[in-house]
This record gives C-alpha cells, sequence and structure tokens, in this order.
C-alpha cells in the first residue's frame, strides 16, 4: 500500500518508493483511496488544470463567435450556454479547487504538519467537488430531460431569478446547475473546515500565530470566509430546487416572489467569493516575491491585518453588483463607502509588496514574473474596482464589457497569474523536478502580452457602451474592430495555455532534478525532500521565527532577533 | 538584460496600441452608444464625475505603478551583486501608518463627491410638467405606455427635446412582464433594471434631438442580444405630431380586408392590438401604428415589406427563440396579412 495510516518516524529508502513496487493498476486505486493531503492536493490541481482547458476552449468559442458582427459560428442558445458554462466552471470548477489544491499541498508542509487535521474528510470534500463538477458537466448528456429543450445551463452563472424559473427554463439544466453547486459547496465547506481545522490545532512546536507564513495566514482566514460565504449560495440553491419542484414561491414573481432575493442571495456569496478567490493569490504572491527578491516581507504585521481587515470589509460590499436594481440613493451612498474601504486594505497590501521589492536583488524567475504580471494587473483591477464602486458611474458601466474587463483582471490578471506563479514555485516540491524555465518564459510573455491585448481592449468596448452577455451584435456600433481585437488577444492566451500544459505534463519526466530547496527559499516545506515522503518530517520541526530556513542558513543573523 | 529589453519593447508597442485604441473612440462616433459622449443631464453628470474619478485612480496609476517599475528596474539582480543576501528591513511604522491614512483621505474625497451625484440623480425632483411613460420589458422588446396620452408603442421610444427655454423631462417607470431586464441609453442615462413585482424610476431630459440607440443590459433569455432599443428625441413640434398620429386609431382600408381577416381568424391577435379592431392582444407588441417604426422584432432587423414578410412566416430566421411562432400560412395568407400591417402608418 502506498498510504501510510500513521507517522513513519524512519527513513524509507526511496530506492523502493511505492510507486516502483505497484503495477499500474495499484497505483491508481491508491490514488482513488488516499487520504494524503499532498495526492488530494495534486488530484485537485489535475482537476482544475483539466477543468482550466475546458473553460479555456469556451472562452475561445465565446470569442470567435463575437470576432465579426453577425457572425453564425454558435446559435444564440449554445452561446448562452458556453458563457455560463464558462463562468460557472472557471468560478467552482478553477479557481476554488485550484486554490484548495495548493492549500491542501502547502499548508500542512508550511506548519510543520504530518497530514490535515481530518484526512478523511479532506478525501470525502475532493471528491464530492469533483462529483459536482462532473454532474455539472453531465447536464450536456442529461440536461434536456423530457422537454427536449436545453441541455447545459444558459442562465448565465449568476443565474438571475425568475428567468430560473421553470416557466422561463424548462427541462433539467438548471437543476444540473443548481445540483452541482450544491454537492461541490459541500465540498468546499468540508475543505474549509479542515483547513482551519488544521491551522488552528496542528501547527508545529514554536509556530505562534503572528509566525506563521503569510501564506497559510491567509488560507486561515479564506476558510473562515468560506464558511460564510458558501451558505447562503447553497441555501438559495435550495429555495431555488424547492421553487421549481415543490411549488415555492421565493422567487416567483407571479406569485408575490421576489427577483430582489436572489440577487441579495448571489451577491451576498458572490462578492465575498471575489476575495476567497484572490486571497489565495495574494497567499502566492507573499510566497513567491520575498524568495525572489531575497527580503522578509515588509510589514508582516500589517500584512496580516489587512488581509483580516479585507475578510470583514467584503462581507458588507455585496450591493454594489445591485446599484441599477433600485435601491434607495441611502443604499446606493452606503455601498459606494464600503466599497470604496476595501480599496485601503488592499492597497497597504501592494504598498507592502512594492517596499518588500524596493532593496532587493530581483531575480526574474518564471514564478517571480507571473507575480509581478499580478503585481500591475491587480493595481489596474483595483482602480477599476474603485471606478465601478462610484454608484452613479457604475449605472453606466454595470453589466457592461468594461465590468467584464475589471472581473476578468482580477480572475486572470490576479488570480490566474498567481496560480501560475504557484505551479511554477511549488512544482518542483511537488515532483522532485523544476519546470522548464525556456517554455515558462515563453508562457509567461505570450500570456501577458494576450492578456492585455484582450481585456484592455475590453474595458472601451464598455465605455462605448457594448453590454456584456450579448451572442452578437450590431455591426453599426463602433465595435467591430476592437472585438477582433479582444478575440486575437483570446487566441494568444489560449496557444500561452497549451505551452503550459506541455511544461507542465513534459517536466514531470524531462525536468531538472529540483533537490529539496531549489529556490533558496525560507519557509519549512523546504527542508523535507522533493517530493515530501507521506510523513513529510522525519522529526518534527522546530521554529523560532517566521522564516526558519533564514535562521538555519544565516545563524549568525537570525529572524527572531528583529521580528517583533 | 534581455528581459529588460523585452520589457522596453512590450511597452512601447503597448503604448502604441493604447494611442491606437482611444483614436478610436474619439473616432467611433455616430451611432455608437458611447458613454464618452453625453447628451442628457444624467448622463453628463456621471460623465463629469467619472473624469473627476479617472484623474484621481490614473494619478495613483501613475505613482504606484511608477514606483513599481522603478524598483524592478533598480532592484533586478546583477552579476556584480555580492554574494550574500541585502540587507532585511522588516517594516516601518511611519511609512506604513502614512500609506494608511493617504488612501482614507482620499477615500473620503471620492466618497463624497460621488454621494453628492447620486443624491443629485436619484432623488432629482420631479417638475410637474415631465412627460410619464410606463417602460415594460418583455422576453426580447419593450413595451412603451404615455399614460396621459392613451398611447401604447413598442420598441422605438419618442421622446421631447429638452432645452434651456424650455426644460422637458422625461420620466420613466419600469417593470417587467417577466424575467429581469435593464434599460440602457448611454447617451441619456445610466441603466435601471426592470424586474417584475418592483416598479423602478429614472429620467431624462436629452438636449439633442436625434436618434439614441442601446439594448437591454441585463441577461434575460435566448435573444437578449436581439433586445434592441431606439430612443428618438424629437422637437416639441415632431413630438407632438408623432403623438398625434399615435393617438389616432388603427388606418382602416378595405383593399386589404383580406389580410385583417387573415390577421383576425389566425392567432395574431391573441398576441397583439391593433387599436379600433377586434385584435386586443397584450402578449406581443401594439401593431396600431407598426409602420411608423424603423426597425422590427425589437431592431432585430429594418422595417422593410420583405422582411415583415418573412418574420412573420418563419420568425427564427431573424430571431430564434423570440416567442412569436411561426402560423404556418399559406403564401397567399402572407402576402394578405403583410399587406394589411403596411397599412398600420
Amino acid at each position: 500500500m502506498s498510504d501510510y495510516p500513521l507517522p513513519v518516524t524512519h527513513v524509507i529508502d526511496p530506492s523502493t518508493s511505492a510507486s516502483e513496487r505497484d503495477t499500474f493498476l495499484e497505483r491508481f486505486h491508491g490514488w482513488v483511496v488516499t487520504v494524503d493531503h499532498k495526492r488530494l492536493g495534486i488530484l485537485y490541481i489535475l482537476y482544475s488544470t483539466f477543468f482550466l482547458l475546458v473553460g479555456g476552449a469556451e472562452a475561445l468559442a465565446i470569442r470567435i463567435q463575437l470576432a465579426y458582427p453577425h457572425l453564425n459560428f454558435l446559435s444564440a442558445q449554445v452561446y448562452n450556454r458556453l458563457f455560463t458554462m464558462h463562468g460557472t466552471t472557471m468560478v467552482f470548477l478553477v479557481g476554488m479547487p485550484f486554490l484548495f489544491g495548493f492549500a491542501n499541498y502547502v499548508v500542512p508542509l508550511q506548519i510543520g504538519a504530518r497530514d490535515m487535521a481530518f484526512p478523511r474528510l479532506n478525501a470525502f470534500s475532493f471528491w464530492m467537488t469533483a462529483f459536482g463538477g462532473f454532474l455539472l458537466y453531465y447536464s450536456f448528456l442529461g440536461g434536456a430531460g423530457l422537454y427536449g429543450v436545453g441541455n447545459a445551463p444558459d442562465v448565465g452563472w449568476f443565474a438571475y431569478a425568475p428567468l430560473t424559473s421553470r416557466a422561463f427554463s424548462p427541462g433539467h439544466a438548471t437543476d444540473y446547475w443548481a445540483l452541482a453547486l450544491i454537492v461541490s459547496g459541500f465540498g468546499t465547506l468540508g475543505t474549509a473546515i479542515n483547513i482551519a481545522a488544521t491551522i488552528i490545532s496542528m501547527r508545529c512546536k514554536g509556530m505562534t500565530l503572528m509566525r506563521m507564513p503569510l501564506f497559510t495566514w491567509l488560507f486561515l482566514i479564506v476558510s473562515m470566509l468560506t464558511l460564510v460565504t458558501i451558505t447562503p449560495l447553497t441555501a438559495a440553491q435550495f429555495m431555488l430546487l424547492i421553487d421549481r419542484y415543490l411549488g415555492g414561491h421565493f422567487f416567483d414573481t407571479q406569485a408575490g416572489g421576489s427577483s430582489l432575493i436572489w440577487i441579495h442571495f448571489f451577491w451576498i456569496f458572490g462578492h465575498p467569493e471575489v476575495y476567497v478567490l484572490v486571497l489565495p493569490a495574494f497567499a502566492i504572491a507573499n510566497e513567491v516575491i520575498p524568495v525572489f527578491c531575497r527580503k522578509a516581507i515588509f510589514g508582516y504585521s500589517a500584512m496580516v491585518t489587512a488581509s483580516v481587515a479585507i475578510m470583514f470589509v467584503s462581507l458588507s460590499v455585496w450591493a454594489h453588483h445591485m446599484f441599477t436594481v433600485g435601491m434607495t440613493s441611502v443604499s446606493n451612498a452606503f455601498f459606494t463607502l464600503s466599497t470604496m474601504l476595501v480599496g485601503v486594505p488592499t492597497g497597504i497590501k501592494i504598498f507592502n509588496w512594492i517596499a518588500t521589492l524596493w532593496g532587493g536583488r530581483i531575480r526574474f524567475t518564471t514564478p517571480m514574473l507571473f507575480c509581478i504580471g499580478f503585481l500591475f494587473q491587480f493595481l489596474i483591477a483595483g482602480l477599476t474596482g474603485i471606478m465601478l464602486s462610484v454608484a452613479p458611474w457604475d449605472w453606466q458601466l454595470h453589466n457592461s464589457y468594461f465590468v467584464i474587463a475589471h472581473f476578468h483582471y482580477v480572475l486572470v490578471g490576479a488570480i490566474v497569474f498567481c496560480i501560475f506563479a504557484g505551479i511554477y514555485y511549488w512544482y518542483p516540491k511537488a515532483t522532485g523536478r523544476l519546470m522548464s524555465e525556456t517554455l515558462g518564459k515563453w508562457h509567461f510573455w505570450l500570456f501577458v502580452i494576450g492578456f492585455h491585448i484582450t481585456f484592455d481592449t475590453m474595458h472601451f468596448l464598455g465605455l462605448l457602451g457594448m453590454p456584456r452577455s450579448i451572442y452578437t451584435y450590431q455591426p453599426d456600433r463602433g465595435w467591430n474592430s476592437l472585438n477582433l481585437v479582444v478575440s486575437v488577444g483570446g487566441l494568444i492566451q489560449g496557444i500561452a495555455v497549451l505551452i503550459f500544459a506541455y511544461n507542465f505534463f513534459i517536466s514531470y519526466r524531462r525536468g531538472k532534478v529540483a533537490g529539496d530547496d531549489p529556490w533558496d527559499a525560507w519557509t519549512l516545506e523546504w527542508t523535507t525532500s522533493s517530493p515530501p515522503p507521506v510523513y513529510n518530517f522525519e522529526e518534527d520541526p522546530e521554529v523560532h521565527s517566521r522564516r526558519p530556513l533564514w535562521d538555519l542558513k544565516h545563524p549568525d543573523d537570525p529572524d527572531w532577533e528583529y521580528e517583533s | 538584460m534581455q528581459t529588460c529589453r523585452a520589457q522596453g519593447l512590450i511597452r512601447r508597442t503597448s503604448a502604441a496600441a493604447w494611442l491606437l485604441l482611444t483614436s478610436h473612440i474619439l473616432i467611433a462616433q455616430g451611432t455608437t452608444p458611447s458613454t464618452l459622449a453625453p447628451a442628457s443631464t444624467p448622463a453628463h453628470q456621471i460623465f463629469d464625475l467619472s473624469i473627476f474619478v479617472l484623474t484621481i485612480t490614473g494619478g495613483i496609476f501613475l505613482i504606484v505603478g511608477g514606483l513599481l517599475t522603478i524598483a524592478l528596474y533598480r532592484f533586478r539582480a546583477r552579476k556584480t551583486d555580492p554574494a550574500d543576501e541585502p540587507a532585511q528591513i522588516y517594516g516601518s511604522t511611519q511609512i506604513e501608518l502614512a500609506w494608511t491614512v493617504i488612501p482614507i483621505l482620499i477615500v473620503v474625497v471620492l466618497f463624497l463627491t460621488t454621494a453628492r451625484i447620486i443624491f443629485a440623480i436619484q432623488d432629482a425632483p420631479k417638475p410637474k410638467s415631465a412627460l410619464d411613460v410606463t417602460v415594460i420589458g418583455h422576453q426580447f422588446w419593450w413595451e412603451f405606455r404615455y399614460p396621459k396620452y392613451g398611447v401604447v408603442s413598442a420598441n422605438e421610444l419618442h421622446i421631447p427635446a429638452s432645452s434651456d427655454a424650455a426644460p422637458e423631462a422625461t420620466f420613466l417607470k419600469l417593470s417587467s412582464a417577466d424575467v429581469n431586464h435593464s434599460f440602457w441609453i448611454p447617451q441619456l442615462a445610466g441603466k435601471t433594471d426592470l424586474i417584475a413585482n418592483h416598479v423602478n424610476t429614472m429620467w431624462l431630459d436629452p438636449q439633442k434631438p436625434g436618434l439614441y440607440l442601446g439594448q437591454c443590459a441585463q441577461f434575460c433569455g435566448s435573444q437578449h442580444a436581439m433586445m434592441l432599443l431606439r430612443v428618438y428625441v424629437d422637437t416639441p413640434e415632431q413630438f407632438d405630431a408623432w403623438m398625434r398620429n399615435q393617438q389616432q386609431p388603427a388606418h382602416q382600408d378595405a383593399a386589404v380586408e383580406a389580410g385583417r381577416k387573415v390577421f383576425e381568424r389566425q392567432a395574431c391577435m391573441n398576441c397583439h392590438t391593433v387599436s379600433g379592431t377586434a385584435a386586443t392582444g397584450r402578449f406581443g407588441p401594439d401593431l396600431t401604428h407598426l409602420m411608423s417604426r424603423a426597425t422590427l422584432a425589437s431592431g432585430a432587423m429594418d422595417n422593410t415589406p420583405a422582411n415583415l414578410r418573412q418574420w412573420i412566416k418563419s420568425p427564427d430566421t431573424f430571431k430564434r427563440g423570440a416567442l412569436m411562432p411561426a402560423m404556418q400560412l399559406t403564401d397567399e395568407q402572407l402576402d394578405q396579412v403583410t399587406a394589411y400591417l403596411e397599412t398600420l402608418k
């Protein structure tokens, strides 16, 4: 068997490691029944990489359709299905599982633990998440139901009621959508509980809360936030199913129900969800930036405080998605203010990152390049976020391509860039081999160029009045050439992602052997071998500062003398 | 070094690209529903506010982005670097306090400016002389009702132009017959959603007569993209003439009697109204003055006899998913009913 149920205290001879002894079927079985946090972490990453390619292909189909006005590459209904699936996939089957994959793999190693607090819950959560994803995609086959209409949901990833009611969305596609999110939501909740419990109770000797790596800190915050945000979404999905099957009237406007209830529930989930996704991106940047500029993070406690502040403030901003639904002027002013306030802790973070770079010796490795891209793009995303928080301007920009550009700046420009940084950074730890730097740089430069061609241009389309979710547009609106530019950029990003996928798989066999600590880093995961043994550490580590490996490498100048 | 040169190249290329894009925006006028060419008080107020916000955020971008660029360039690793690590700096309370307080001050300024405009637009008092229009969203078309005039129209909204001498504001009451929609004419005002059971209001006072384009801005189903919107801002005289025509019952013409019978005996009249006749359906657009409109099917195509005939024959040709069914009329019936509709001036 490849899994050890108990911590093993002796070193296992690598030449007789489990993977070489077992047959393929045994190894496969080992992966399916595994409760090892590292294997589950890898499963999460593979699962989300797969759906990243699927969601990316959907995006490309969308962009081909929009390259020219009145194109008939996709029919209206297929287009609507694809943009619904693209959004749902990228948020629920790519963003969250990617980030939970990193948490699963890295957090126990960083805090010197042998595994997560609840390994079985961990496996259960992964398989629930995976089942949710496959259920969603099964709707392509099973969504037609008895009515013979609709396969795959076509209501938008926001699925505003009452469009989702049976009167307007017959068939079963919408049910698949709701059920898939309920199921994967339970998986997400399980993982969130698990990460929080692990961080609270499994830290090694000497690792006080204020000595935790910022990566771990942010995942503690994200887990708490996830517990608060996924719940209203799950509740809303149940209400939707009750409406559709049990004769409920929550969102049935014909029977006195309210569309606004759905919109509130959705965004009480939906806005903090953005922070559930972006805080882990910060977490990765917090590891990568200091290591590659060779300096301690600037203002550790301010970073922690700012993150906690973002968590709390993010719970009070949801209605900035609702400036156009007809709230009172006082509500609009309140949500303008609360949204702008998020800019303060976020600004602190950006300043701290710049201060970390200042005076360093910056090495432009692939993970660092992605983090630099992240810094620029997140700066812009934050500023367009301020623009959107200005309620009157949002009345113009809401549901236009400006908003699409803004949130892709966050979701791609910040989060996906950090995910790539994280993969290049921890890949050698997980596989023992480095990913190719040459291919990595090709990947980075093509991706960053394609990204800016696509999403910078989208801002202008929004300002020129192009609304989102339209399968085609009129040729007389002045949007033609800009749309073509956007599509070309999308294609370049697609090529970049294929290079990444190639690099990802080829490096597993052909990559340069990494050694335990290829980046000369400072956190605990780099003390153990690459890949780490099942039990992670030969003996329980003990730390005295935030950077235990710095102390080890510089015994004459240890960190604990300076940390406050 | 190579990376640096590449970065310089990227910067220059992107600068050129931005120039191209911005010049494109300046050129793109005419029929472009641009938020940058406001033509009504709310749109103007939003535009002025947006320039203010853009100036502040642009300034922040230049300063922070500049610092970031300088840091990346100045502190890049060099071959000549000493072997040891750079000085480790863990933080500085004064500096961190400064970059906490300054953003808070910026937020205060931005918020107060924004709040003023929110109240100015949203809580503007309604003048007694204001024109009332009720807008009802349908999948996938617009219904416009002028309650004071007893007029019902569709898809093409006519409102009077406002001038300093004779200020004319139009106040819209918005709701929906089915799913959510959103009314958006970028040059005239920000968008407002149409939600069943939830009446919203907005107002416009365009100064320049002309045609303003827009479309539904809230995804509302399969043909959301073809829920286009045209607003004609008329001079007061044009508006009065248009209104007088709309108030007339439908034009009666014995020559197209056969077409009228098709209309009334097939299912057409279940959904459409032609005032002064037996047709009083409310599910589809009011057709009493169909020929006074430039487009059909909420802007999906021009209002020509050929398009009209094809639209009646097979709505899927233009707008697959539109709720109007193909009635399987014979060619003769199609000709007759098209001829009848062509008389509804």
